[in-house]
């Protein structure tokens, strides 16, 4: 009895296992046996554009490129020019008022340790053909479909 | 012989005039040695302004330069790199000099282990960088404008934000390229109190 369930839980594994390994080939475009040769690197999005925001609360993404740009303890390249004081003469738009909060909801005199490093949440963009097909719908589309119905 | 004996015959026979050689002996052979000793001077200049000569320290080639690799002066799509000479010291010919007498202090910094580790680095990287900042706004970024002269930036190929900042604060003068383009090759330092980053 216990020799079949051993069995059973080796074939589960087994063809969960091969499932797998066929949507990481829809992904990377071989088996995982394979090497391909990789895609060319996309350039980075480098307009100046600012880009509409999927939802209120996304992080706005970078419009240009930061290669090399320094984030660490000694300094931080992104608040030369959007730090409030570097404004007047970047003409960047200043970090959010709500970088200035700690975590109790009290607002600091410069950006607030946690919201340090920017790179966590704000991204520049690829001008790379996404790899699998997105479905995401903005929530106006969603609501002005409903409004129809 | 005393030293200072030796030192009076030495003398003595660079006044006297010379009785066995011939007048154009003398000038052509000292025409002749000119060329070698300035020649050899220039050659052993240029060998000391190269990239191998620099790394071949290793407070150079373990820091500093590891960290000039990633940078767009070191590995970009067109192929063209600038080696430590060409930011780090001036190309005509007496700045050039100044800059390499100066630059004697390091043989005491090498001898002394003054930044042979990294810990020492680090605690004297800000000092550092300070000198060069200072170096480059001095003459203007006189280094930059080697190889980037202003005249010859097409702005319009340029980003939006980088021609505008280049037209306000670089065609007036108000900055010179130092002034924005700190830690453009390198690691930066501890940047609290500086200027413009806070």
């Amino acid at each position: 009895m216990r020799g079949f369930a051993a069995g059973l839980a080796v074939l589960v594994l087994l063809s969960w296992a091969s499932a797998a390994e066929e949507n990481i080939a829809t992904l990377r475009g071989a088996a995982i046996s394979d090497s391909p040769d990789p895609a060319p690197m996309a350039g980075v999005v480098n307009k100046d554009l600012r880009q509409v925001r999927n939802y209120p609360e996304q992080p706005p993404t970078i419009p240009h490129s930061i290669r090399d740009y320094q984030i660490d303890l000694r300094s931080n390249k992104c608040l030369t020019c959007h730090s409030r004081t570097a404004t007047g003469e970047s003409q960047a738009p200043m970090v959010s008022i709500t970088h200035f909060m700690d975590r109790e909801g009290q607002f600091l005199a410069s950006v607030s340790p946690r919201r340090y490093f920017c790179n966590q949440c704000h991204v520049t963009q690829s001008e790379a053909r996404p790899s699998i097909e997105n479905t995401f719908e903005d929530i106006g589309s969603i609501l002005s479909r409903l409004r129809r119905k | 012989m005393s030293f200072f004996g030796f030192a009076r015959d030495v003398g003595s026979a660079i006044r006297r005039p010379s009785a066995t050689f011939s007048l154009g002996f003398l000038a052509f052979g000292g025409f002749v040695a000119g060329i070698v000793f300035w020649g050899a001077f220039n050659w052993a200049l240029e060998l000391s302004n190269t990239e191998a000569f620099c790394v071949s320290c290793h407070e150079m080639r373990d820091n500093v330069f590891e960290e000039l690799k990633g940078t767009i002066h070191y590995t970009n799509r067109s192929g063209v790199r600038a080696t430590c000479p060409d930011c780090h010291v001036p190309h005509e010919w007496t700045n050039k000099i100044a800059r390499k007498t100066a630059a004697t202090k390091e043989l005491w910094g090498k001898f002394f282990g003054t930044i042979s580790t990294e810990a020492k680095f680090t605690a004297m990287r800000r000092e550092l960088a300070r000198h060069e900042w200072a170096r480059l706004k001095a003459n203007d970024s006189l280094e930059c404008r080697n190889c980037h002269d202003l005249a010859f930036m097409d702005f319009t190929l340029q980003g939006k934000r980088a021609s505008e900042q280049h037209d306000r604060f670089l065609a007036s003068g108000e900055k010179t390229c130092i002034d924005c383009h700190r830690g453009i090759a390198h690691k930066l330092p501890d940047m609290s109190g500086i200027e413009g980053w806070n």
